[in-house]
């Protein structure tokens, strides 16, 4: 009934080795010209911001809380290039020394909501059952706590140390990460390959981080690129309402506040740190959503 | 490879094997208002070697039963001896361990292979899942397993997405024996293929399983697949075999109402025949696995049913030969004539 036996061979495949997982993706990324201009604003602001003390001593020639009250509020000229602050400060220095604090608390409150909520989520969804219920009925609880009261409360413990408030507040915020990764992976452990994983007699550990996981990096990249934007507006919330950085310090959101106070006078300290924040976070929702299209293997050739 | 089978004992025996799916309803309390029997008291035994074919419409139990006896669901009741092992009473450790003697090849190769694995990993993490392989053999045991499935070892860096249906489930074949397993189900390993596909994976399946003397569960909706490939066919009717035997015999001489019924469904490639040919079709759906009829399972559909067949449940029966059973109440009177 059945025709010849099977040739030896399939259909010749290109003799072309494929490229790794991770060029693969890079060339996806590089051909994403947005996400590319993204990553370009992200990483030269970071760049600029991290070398601020350097910057400030040899090229601007100001510190970030030199005053100059006989000065004033200037607007940007030749010295003062993005002008003064009522004290007579130098408003680039302190966009600077600002985005340094900004762009800090944005990353390491979004890895620890990353790491948290990854593992979480992951072991919610893994287990599933009773260890499912249990552990997802605790976020609902955390889920119903006023957030901003719960952060205010915070800053009265954690006041004094910036990163460590938003390490805490990383803490809190990894509550969505983990209701995500649940889902996703509930799903991905109904696939095929979950069960011949299992049929091939894996170890769950191993099952969870090496088949699991891996087919979340999509969604949890693109969640971390916004949560680093939330977690910085979060901190200009806070600064705005003089909860966050404490002067002499500055942050984006602190001098946006500051701005904010007095820009039908001086519009240029609202200007400023106003397009640093926004370009940042446009840069990031752009970078987070290429990255997303480069590390998704099944686009690429099919 | 193997170990000799201790005289008498079957390789693989099924004894009396129930896989009931509990029904809950209620938000905060659940509750069982009824179980889903897909599994219902199945009982068989196979020869080290030996190709059986599992039949029936979809949702008669036959995927579960493949995935019971492979532990991959775990049975509500009843025995799986494999080897001497009762399957049943493993857990964990000593489970995962004893995989290695049985796998299993998914009916959709889209699905079974994890997109971001690479053929080289995939098979590379099978093949010391169970064993020690020195990392400088890895390369070149992948690529003879590569070989063995008619695909060419230098694939190993490519994803599964860059291989067509029927190359996926060569991957899918040759990670299933990479654990150098003595018994494989395979759940449908065709029906997602195209037809021209078909053939090349039966025959490469039938072509592994004669030359390693692997043992083979071919599960399949499809009797003239299965007629080709088996030694033995069983008949699965709502979670319970209704008829084994010889694989010619089951498909020249069914005895089994049902199964005389998806015989008579396969058409015959030749259009004078074709004409000629007599279909039964039972009228109605299957009823459901929630609440199945009493008596013969089969009764509210068959053309043969009495009073009876709605009281007493059938028992598998030979008739004339002792190797082909049937559980029907009135295969004597149906069949002679």
């Amino acid at each position: 009934m059945m025709p010849a036996p099977a040739p030896q061979l399939d259909e010749p495949m290109d003799a072309q080795p494929s490229a790794s997982f991770w060029q693969d993706a890079w060339h996806r990324l590089w051909q994403n010209k947005l996400a590319l201009f993204g990553l370009f604003v992200v990483a030269s602001l970071s760049l600029v911001c991290f070398l601020a003390p350097l910057l400030c001593a040899h090229v601007i020639g100001f510190s970030y809380q030199e005053q100059n009250l006989a000065l004033g509020p200037v607007s940007p000229n030749r010295t003062h290039w993005l002008g003064t602050d009522p004290l007579g400060r130098d408003v680039l220095a302190r966009l600077l020394y600002g985005g340094r604090i900004s762009l800090m608390v944005g990353l390491c409150a979004t890895a620890v909501s990353l790491v948290i909520g990854v593992i979480y989520g992951a072991v919610s969804g893994f287990a599933g059952g009773k260890t499912d219920m249990v552990l997802m009925r605790m976020v609902d609880i955390l889920y119903a706590l006023p957030f901003t009261i719960f952060v205010i409360l915070l800053t009265v413990f954690f006041g004094q140390n910036i990163i460590l408030l938003f390490v805490a507040i990383g803490a809190v915020e990894w509550l969505t990460m983990a209701r995500i990764v649940r889902g996703q992976v509930m799903a991905i452990k109904q696939r095929e390959f979950i069960e011949a994983a299992r049929a091939l007699g894996l170890r769950r550990r191993r099952i969870l981080f090496r088949h699991i996981l891996p087919n979340l990096l999509g969604p949890i990249i693109v969640f971390a690129t916004l949560t680093v934007p939330e977690v910085m507006l979060l901190e200009a919330f806070l600064s705005f309402l003089g909860l966050g950085v404490q002067a002499p310090h500055s942050s984006w959101g602190v001098l946006i506040k500051e701005g904010a106070e007095v820009m039908e006078e001086y519009p240029w300290l609202l200007t400023y740190p106003a397009v640093a924040m926004a370009l940042t976070l446009f840069s990031l929702n752009f970078l987070g959503d290429g990255l997303r299209d480069a590390l998704d293997v099944h686009g690429s050739k099919d | 490879m193997t170990a000799p089978e201790p005289c008498g004992q079957p390789f693989l025996r099924v004894e009396n094997l129930k896989t009931h799916f509990p029904v809950e309803r209620g938000f905060l309390f659940q509750h069982r208002v009824g179980s889903i029997r897909a599994v219902d008291g199945v009982s068989f035994s196979l020869r080290q070697g030996e190709i059986l074919g599992l039949v029936g419409e979809s949702g008669c139990g036959k995927s579960t039963l493949g995935r019971t006896i492979l532990q991959l669901i775990r049975p509500t009741e009843g025995v799986v001896v494999l080897n001497g092992r009762n399957l049943t009473q493993m857990h964990g450790q000593e489970l995962r361990e004893a995989r290695a003697a049985f796998q299993m090849i998914f009916q959709d190769p889209y699905a079974s292979l994890n997109p971001r694995m690479t053929v080289f990993d995939a098979l590379s993490e099978a093949l010391q899942a169970h064993r020690v392989v020195p990392r400088s053999e890895l390369s070149a045991r992948v690529g003879d397993l590569l070989l063995k499935v008619g695909l060419p070892p230098r694939a190993q860096r490519k994803y599964p997405h860059e291989f067509s249906g029927g190359q996926r489930q060569r991957l899918a074949i040759a990670r299933a024996l990479a654990v150098e397993p003595q018994l494989i189900i395979a759940d449908e390993p065709v029906s997602a293929l195209d037809v021209s596909i078909q053939a090349q994976i039966i025959n490469l399946l039938a072509r592994i399983s004669r030359e390693m003397g692997l043992t083979l569960i071919f599960i399949s909706h499809d009797l003239s697949v299965v007629n080709y490939i088996s030694d033995r066919i069983a008949v699965m009717y709502l979670g319970k075999i209704v008829e084994i035997g010889p694989a010619t015999r089951v498909f020249e001489r069914p005895l089994h109402p049902y199964s005389k019924a998806l015989i008579s469904a396969i058409p015959i490639p030749d259009p004078v025949r074709e004409a000629r040919r007599e279909r039964v079709v039972p009228p109605g759906d299957p009823p459901s696995p929630l609440n199945p009829p009493s008596g013969c399972s089969f009764h509210p559909r068959c053309a043969h049913a009495q009073e009876r067949c709605a009281r007493e449940v059938p028992v598998l029966e030979p008739f004339t030969d002792p190797s082909h059973l049937a559980a029907c109440l009135r295969t004597r009177e149906i069949n002679s004539h």
